[in-house]
């Protein structure tokens, strides 16, 4: 019961847990559970970056940076984005270092959006995208994609959801919990509709570096799309540094102003420690994280035709280190499949429900585990997917 | 084939089906390139890394730096074959540096090792002299960190 003596806020009471934390709930406590569920990387941060940032907390590196982050840093991560995707930034005042890409967007849609306005989200989509942008006061229009796409964005669909109140796009690409990417030319049309119904694009590219098939497209360096679209990145997965909690926002200097200026109230500065290690990341950090994305894209085949061999099929996702498998088939719901696979074979593996309604029927599986733990988790899995059988013959 | 070598390096149970699910090639590919490896010798041979410390047979290992005396045509190539043929030498290196010849040197206890140095290795045509470090602790070996690891500290679940 909620104590009512107590004030909260509408937009609290409002919030419901997100469908990760649910899961999580019931996972916790029980023993010898493989976990697919983990959203971050199996590796420890290499240890140059720790070390690098233990070096510059013994050196006495502990105050206040500046609000937009230091500045070194800033034209670390300006010279990194021009050297990878030709994209160019002022590193005085279009970029942003943040206490992750969480905080970034939470940022951006407050220093964008008015009352009532209206964000595109393709869905299944990250989990905090839909309530970010409600809480800041706009209105998450969710998009259905498909896997018969591979959960790509479809330009007739993103078209068809645009409304006299629509503001912007909301993407993600390499994509949590599809793993799908988006090409250059898949993303031509829809740079087009952006421009024509002048949206704003929020694109959250915390996975970039962990595409393994094609280039990875940035959508700020499409043809004419810097203007318009903020672009997001951070630390946490390409070098392993989650629990630093740092990540950026670039993009058109009024808003990341304007973003600058609530992050001024809320955050003060990103943490020293963490910046210094991102620093230490960028200048340094491109073997060890080549050495770990080529271990995800073994295990990524490795999982996939596992999956695909044992009967849940499995597009070949392109990035992130995500598998999104289809259960619908075997006749039980998203919940249902994966509270058994807990509860009865101990994997845990999130529900696809808990990324919207469209990702009913399907399951998403982390590959960041090792190739060991994968194995067995296939093996458990093929358990249960036999048991199912089973039980509808009977 | 670099891919392939380190794989095998981690594991050399691998299988070649596994190898080529994880490269993304065919079995078949992986297999011939495998038996290219092991002609050549690049492969040398398929074993495991064993912490001997935590295992109940003593082992001792001992870095030892010999100078040597080269040889007119062969250098020290010579002398470093005669030392290797011992089945005490566990591995030798041609080091740069004030040492000529590395020689790790495995036995039963600490008597052993000496008596071999006093006995074989510094009598040795060649050598001229030698110096014993004993190992007291190993920290990594291979590449592979030895002492406790902390379990996986992650979330079971997260976002």
């Amino acid at each position: 019961m909620t104590d009512r003596s107590l004030p909260l806020s509408q937009k609290a009471i409002g919030l419901a847990p997100s469908g990760i934390r649910k899961f999580f709930d019931l996972v916790i406590g029980m023993d010898d559970v493989i976990s697919l569920g983990v959203g971050e990387p199996d590796f420890a941060t290499p240890w140059h970056i720790c070390d690098a940032a233990v070096a510059a907390l013994r050196r006495g590196v502990t105050s206040y940076t500046s609000n937009a982050g230091l500045m070194d840093l800033r034209e670390a991560i300006v010279e990194d984005l021009q050297r990878r995707y030709g994209v160019g930034y002022d590193p005085e005042q279009q970029v942003l270092v943040t206490i992750g890409v969480s905080e970034a967007l939470d940022l951006a849609m407050r220093a964008t959006l008015n009352p009532g306005d209206e964000v595109i989200v393709p869905e299944p989509s990250y989990v905090s995208y839909m309530p970010t942008v409600e809480l800041a006061g706009g209105v998450a229009v969710g998009v259905p994609t498909v896997e018969a796409n591979d959960f790509k964005l479809r330009p007739e669909d993103l078209e068809a959801a645009i409304t006299p109140r629509t503001v912007g796009l909301l993407i993600g690409y390499p994509n949590n919990p599809t793993g799908t990417t988006m090409s250059r030319e898949e993303f031509a049309p829809i740079a087009e509709i952006c421009t024509r119904h002048n949206l704003l694009v929020f694109s959250d590219e915390i996975y970039a570096h962990l595409t393994y098939e094609g280039e990875h497209a940035c959508f700020a360096a499409l043809p004419g799309m810097a203007e318009r679209t903020v672009l997001f990145n951070g630390f946490s997965k390409a070098y392993a540094m989650t629990g630093w909690r740092l990540g950026y926002a670039c993009g058109p200097a009024e808003i990341i102003g304007a973003m600058n200026r609530i992050h001024a109230y809320t955050a003060l500065c990103a943490p020293v420690g963490a910046q210094m290690a991102a620093l230490e990341a960028l200048r340094h950090g491109e073997a060890e994280m080549r050495r770990m994305i080529e271990e995800y894209d073994q295990r990524r085949r490795l999982f996939v035709k596992g999956l695909n061999d044992i009967g849940l099929p499995c597009f070949m996702p392109r990035g992130a280190f995500y598998t999104f498998p289809r259960i619908a088939h075997l006749g039980l719901t998203a919940k249902e499949f994966s509270e058994r696979l807990l509860f009865e074979h101990k994997v845990a593996a999130v529900p696809g429900t808990a990324f919207g309604q469209s990702g009913e029927g399907y399951l998403r599986c982390t590959y960041a585990t090792s190739a060991e733990q994968l194995k067995t988790a296939l093996d458990r899995m093929d358990q249960l997917v036999a048991d199912i059988k089973a039980g509808a013959r009977s | 084939m670099e891919h392939i070598l380190r794989l095998l390096a981690q594991d050399s149970r691998i299988t070649a089906d596994e190898i080529a699910t994880r490269l993304g090639r065919s079995a078949e590919e992986i297999r011939h390139t495998i038996q290219q490896l092991e002609d050549d010798g690049i492969i040398v041979s398929y074993g495991a890394l064993i912490n001997w410390e935590k295992s109940a047979d003593n082992k001792v290992f001992a870095f030892i730096n010999v100078e040597a005396v080269p040889e007119h045509g062969s250098g020290f190539d010579s002398v470093a074959d005669y030392i290797s043929r011992f089945p005490e030498v566990h591995s030798l290196y041609l080091m740069s540096g004030s040492t000529d010849l590395q020689v790790v040197v495995e036995g039963d206890d600490f008597r052993e090792i000496a008596r071999f140095v006093a006995e074989k290795l510094a009598p040795a045509p060649g050598v001229r002299s030698t110096s014993t470090s004993f190992v007291l602790k190993s920290y990594k070996m291979e590449g592979i960190l030895l002492g406790e690891q902390p379990d996986d500290q992650r979330l079971a679940v997260s976002p």
